[in-house]
């Protein structure tokens, strides 16, 4: 099986401070990886050194077929090929949540107008949010804002989708439906690697956990390491995240 | 308090106060309109060129800000004719207050896309936007709808400056005024009627701006919210 992404000792520096220090990790077709890990153990850094916002000082990274180390990347091809989506939404606030779905696809791949409106339609459907086309980022709830971005994503038909801690600014009820737009994707065969605190929903979602301490892969495995942890450090944090 | 006044001695003159407003609006009209354009490639360059174009747009700006207009209006003026090239009065006040203006709305602009968040760059990056697509959908269209209010007290200011023109004889609503009271001997009449006529049209611009507004920016009619 070939992968989809696929890091090899990759090290990023912000000034003097080391936030990768040598990550490893390969995510196959399909598989859904869950990154887990304290705060400032490096998950966003490695996400968006995925996406090519980060430029890496070493180390290899490839992303469906894109090396993302090599300068000479044609990140538009890349972004293409993958979808983010942030802890906060980032929906464009003048334009109304069908309008934030079309812009890259008429924009980026040239799709007509009548095109792009249907396929909002039917990314908005898949999200739940078909009767919300017209409204506005601001007439929307935290977690309905969050799904017309995970749909504005879905709409540019990515081969791997990346979340970085997409309900941690939602209250519990909101987080739910987040969460379940999530597992349908995951259930739809969508490779996906996502950046969480939700314990429950890893082990429930992911095939893989990547455990991240100190700026490196500290323990990786099936959902099943969260109940049994190899390392006193995961052994802590689980048991303090329940 | 003897003054007799006489505004019926103004009345033959009602075509060239006419002409004279019609000529303020459509000098502040071209110049808005290049303002605007200049002015906002201007705020481009200077939030996201190369450090030179950066350098040169704020020295520009700078350089315009801390200048009499009436100053600018004769350099332009006399500047080009020594260069052998006879302008048209019309056309050097047209071309002053485009300097003038472009500078002002650079600023005001330039403040509008600073107030976009990175996130939102980020966003429209991710998404495979180009740097020109990204600028065009996601960045000047919140910015400008963002500063509208402060675009329009400006151009407005800028009617009313056009004023200032008359100075090289552009034919506009002072330079109307300027020769009727000399004609008439009238000069209060006169320049009470154009005092009238000046908030007639500030009302005037005011009012275009708002209606544009609502046709451009559509989430605000709809919603009636601010960005
Ligand atoms: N642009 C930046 N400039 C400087 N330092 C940064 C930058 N981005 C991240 N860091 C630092 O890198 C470290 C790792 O940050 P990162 O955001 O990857 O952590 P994280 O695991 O996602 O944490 P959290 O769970 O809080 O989101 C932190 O110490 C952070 O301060
Ligand atoms: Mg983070």
């Amino acid at each position: 099986m070939s992968a989809v992404v696929r890091l090899s000792d990759v090290h990023k520096r912000f000034g003097a401070v080391t936030v990768l220090n040598g990550v490893s990790f390969e995510v196959g077709r399909g598989e859904v990886a869950a990154v887990i890990g304290q705060s400032g153990s490096g998950k966003s850094t490695a996400l968006r050194c995925i996406d090519a916002l980060e430029r890496i000082e070493q180390g290899t990274i490839e992303v469906c077929g894109h090396a993302v180390h090599d300068p000479k990347l044609d990140r538009r091809a890349l972004r293409c090929d993958v979808g983010i989506v942030f802890q906060s939404y980032n929906l464009f606030p003048h334009l109304t949540a069908e309008q934030n779905i079309m812009l890259a696809p008429t924009c980026v791949k040239s799709l007509s107008k009548a095109d792009a409106r249907t396929l909002a339609r039917d990314v908005l459907a898949r999200v739940g949010l078909a009767e919300k086309a017209d409204h506005y980022p601001e007439q929307l709830s935290g977690g309905q804002q969050q799904r017309v971005a995970i749909a504005r994503s879905l709409a540019m038909q990515p081969k791997l989708m990346l979340f970085d801690e997409v309900t941690s600014a939602l209250d519990p009820q909101l987080t739910g439906e987040v969460l379940k737009v999530m597992e349908d994707l995951a259930r739809g065969g969508m490779t996906m690697i996502l950046v969480t605190h939700e314990m429950s929903f890893a082990r429930k979602v992911a095939s893989k956990i990547i455990y991240m301490h100190k700026g490196t892969v500290w323990e990786t495995g099936p959902g099943a390491i969260i109940d049994a942890p190899q390392t006193l450090e995961l052994r802590k944090f689980v048991g303090g995240e329940m | 308090m003897s003054y007799q006044f006489d505004f019926l001695a103004l009345l033959p003159y009602w075509r060239e106060f006419a002409l004279g407003v019609w000529l303020t609006l459509e000098l502040s009209a071209i110049a808005t309109v290049l303002g605007f354009v200049f002015g906002t490639l201007c705020a481009i360059g200077r939030s996201g060129g190369s450090p030179a174009v950066k350098w040169a747009i704020a020295a520009y700006v700078e350089v315009i800000r801390n200048t009499p207009l009436l100053v600018q209006i004769f350099l332009v003026y006399f500047g080009i004719a020594t260069l052998g090239v006879h302008l048209s009065a019309n056309f050097a006040a047209v071309a002053a207050l485009v300097v003038n203006v472009t500078a002002y709305t650079c600023e005001i602009v330039r403040a509008g896309i600073e107030s976009i968040h990175k996130a939102q760059l980020e966003a429209a990056e991710c998404l495979g936007l180009s740097r020109a697509q990204t600028y065009w959908h996601v960045i000047l269209r919140p910015a400008v709808e963002r500063v509208y209010p402060a675009l329009t007290s400006q151009y407005v200011l800028l009617m009313l400056a056009s004023s200032i023109t008359s100075q090289i004889s552009a034919e506009e609503l002072t330079a109307v005024a300027n020769r009727i009271q000399s004609d008439t001997f009238r000069s209060f009449e006169t320049y009470i009627v154009v005092g009238v006529l000046y908030i007639l049209l500030s009302m005037v611009v005011r009012i275009g701006f708002g209606l544009f507004g609502l046709l451009v920016f559509v989430r605000r009619r709809k919603l009636g919210t601010s960005l």
